[in-house]
């Protein structure tokens, strides 16, 4: 029998661990309150899942690579193979507190519908994506003139499932342009800690390696 | 492989399947005049028993049971040596000390379905009001009749809330029935390779197996065990074409292609000689030693009556609306009897319900079949998820 092997990495986000669990989730799982429904989009092997079950959260999951979902399963968590372009249409409105989406927007074919989609399902989403503006991103342009490439996103544009790039600046006009009301927002350096809170947007979109977004319905 | 096998008479068997109908080589549950059978035809079905196969022990606070259903022409023989052809137990793969469904943790239990011939009241027992077979007198059943005939046994046994309920194809569309029917006395369930209902294609299957079997001049009408005979021929002939319906293309090829059955050029003639035409030909002689005719009607019957969503206004996730039970649905990529798009519908539906589901379709290209074979992947996330739900319900490893 052959298993499919698992689709290539989305990215491999900054791999800082506070403790057992990654920075980045754990910037994300702290916007989530106790207690609520939550829907994790392409939850991988579960560690998000995992911390918010901890943290008194009711979890489910969507995953697209097989393998991950059985990964999920064997913790106990409640994850279905699936992909947010195609499968989160079945979901009825408001039936999570909060949608998340964590370093998979880019892969998404449909990054406009799957955001809407999103806040159709949930009271609120939390968005998290690599900021193509990102400092290093621009001086691989500028001065290789090529499609960058960096430890957290080594793919060539030839093999990498990431079609929809964007910068901190486009998601915040698109945000805008869907009636998207951004509760909070948090831009992460390569370490994956938070840069200071009261930088101005373009310090962000040039400084943040991602960013993290909070937001519900205008 | 197997040599060329021709339907024999008499067949083998006959007789043991005769006794099992009413006397089964395994524990048995008797329903008296007090406890009749409800069925959804609209008769009462009494008296009647429920022939059933027990592994492993219950726990102090009976909260370790997983019930079992079989499949089409299974039976509760799960893992052990059948009484009437002696080989090992249709679910050895998954079932047994330590292994996915660990009998060294969990209480088994299996239950040959209602309308079934291999113990539970059926077709193929001695109707007491006559002293005779029942044949065709017997009612037509439905899938939520074999649930409620389960329900009794299951209380008869003590149990108030199953730890699991766990099945394929017939038996997953039980399962489905268990969580819509009792969703406060299902933990959790695992329905594999099924739907929520059967689908045209589907019950044209059936209908070519059904119309093979009456069309067997030994079948008289039903009334084959009063008249001496046994239509073998034509529930040979439905087996046949059933069992393609279980593997896949890719399957019969891998496993059979195009060669030829001990010989090396085609005979000219209509004898097997094709290895995949031996095969089919075994497999419908094989089936008719161990089953009823008539009881391969009234099975392949209640599949095709079966649908949820009709039962609840037509919505299916009304079926399951805010069921606390948690699931665990399984589908294989090469099934095309009930393919992975029927298995979503299920999940969509348990989505909407808020469930605590999840889903995964499984890669490989043995067909329907797959959820009775040795295919690593499905059998550990079987595992997993036993175990998870096992912890979330308190049980400890081992006992």
């Amino acid at each position: 029998m052959t298993i499919q092997s698992p689709t290539l990495p989305l990215i491999a986000p900054a791999q800082d661990y506070t403790g057992e669990y990654r920075s980045d989730h754990l910037v994300v799982a702290e916007m989530v309150e106790r207690g609520s429904r939550v829907l994790d989009v392409g939850c991988g092997e579960g560690d998000l899942l995992r911390l918010l079950e901890q943290r008194g959260v009711d979890g489910r999951g969507i995953e697209l690579s097989r393998e991950g979902v059985n990964r999920c399963v064997a913790k106990g968590l409640a994850v279905i193979q699936g992909d947010a372009d195609t499968d989160l249409d079945s979901y009825p409105n408001d039936s999570f507190d909060y949608v998340i989406l964590s370093q998979t927007l880019q892969a998404t074919r449909q990054p406009r519908a799957v955001l809407e989609n999103m806040l159709r399902i949930g009271n609120r989403a939390i968005v998290s994506f690599p900021n193509f503006g990102y400092w290093k991103m621009r001086m691989e342009l500028l001065v290789k003139g090529q499609m960058p490439r960096t430890e957290n996103l080594p793919a060539t544009w030839y093999d990498t499932p990431n079609i929809h790039f964007c910068t901190i600046k486009d998601f915040v006009q698109l945000c805008d342009e869907i009636n998207v009301e951004l509760e909070r927002a948090v831009a992460l350096n390569s370490r994956a800690r938070p840069l200071r809170l009261n930088a101005p947007w373009w310090f962000w979109n040039m400084f943040g390696e991602q960013g993290v977004f909070l937001m519900s319905r205008r | 492989m197997s040599k060329v096998h021709s339907v024999k008479n008499p067949i083998p068997h006959i007789d043991e399947r005769a006794r099992e109908a009413d006397h089964p080589t395994s524990l048995v549950a008797h329903f008296g005049a007090d406890k009749p059978l409800r069925l959804d035809c609209g008769v009462e079905l009494t008296p009647f028993q429920i022939a059933y196969q027990t592994y492993g022990a219950l726990n102090a606070d009976r909260s370790n049971a997983i019930l079992l259903c079989h499949a089409l022409t299974g039976d509760q023989h799960v893992a052990n040596v059948h009484p009437v052809t002696g080989k090992n137990g249709w679910w050895e793969t998954l079932v047994g000390p330590g292994k996915a469904v660990d009998t060294n943790r969990y209480f088994v239990i299996c239950s040959n379905v209602v309308g079934g011939c291999l113990g539970s009241t059926g077709p193929a027992s001695t109707n007491p009001a006559t002293g005779k077979v029942w044949g065709l007198e017997f009612p037509v059943i439905t899938i939520p009749d074999m649930v409620r005939a389960q329900a009794m046994l299951i209380d008869r046994l003590g149990i108030e809330t199953l730890f699991g309920v766990v099945g394929g194809s017939m038996g997953g569309m039980q399962v489905l029935q268990w969580t819509a029917a009792y969703p406060d006395r299902v933990f959790s369930a695992l329905p594999i390779a099924c739907a929520t209902r059967h689908s045209a294609q589907n019950i044209a299957f059936h209908e070519v197996g059904r119309q093979a079997v009456m069309a067997d001049p030994d079948w008289r009408g039903g009334r084959y065990v009063e008249e001496g005979t046994d239509p073998h021929r034509g529930l040979g002939v439905a087996r046949m074409a059933a069992h393609i319906t279980y593997l896949s293309d890719a399957a019969l090829h891998r496993k059979f292609g195009r060669r030829m059955q001990d010989r090396e050029l085609p005979t000219f003639s209509f004898d097997a000689d094709f290895q995949v035409e031996s095969y089919l030909r075994y497999q419908g002689s094989s089936f008719v030693e161990r089953f009823d005719a008539n009881s391969y009607l009234y099975l392949t019957r209640a599949m095709d009556y079966f649908d949820i969503a009709a039962d609840h206004n037509g919505v299916l996730a009304e079926a399951f609306r805010e069921t606390i039970t948690r699931f665990c649905v399984v589908s294989f990529t090469s099934d095309w009897l009930f393919p992975t798009s029927e298995s979503r519908d299920v999940v969509h539906a348990l989505n909407a319900g808020g469930a605590r589901v999840s889903f995964t379709e499984i890669e490989t290209d043995r067909g329907h079949d797959a959820f009775l074979l040795d295919v690593p992947e499905f059998i550990d996330m079987v595992r997993a998820f036993l175990e998870s739900a096992g912890t979330a319900r308190g049980l400890t490893a081992g006992h």
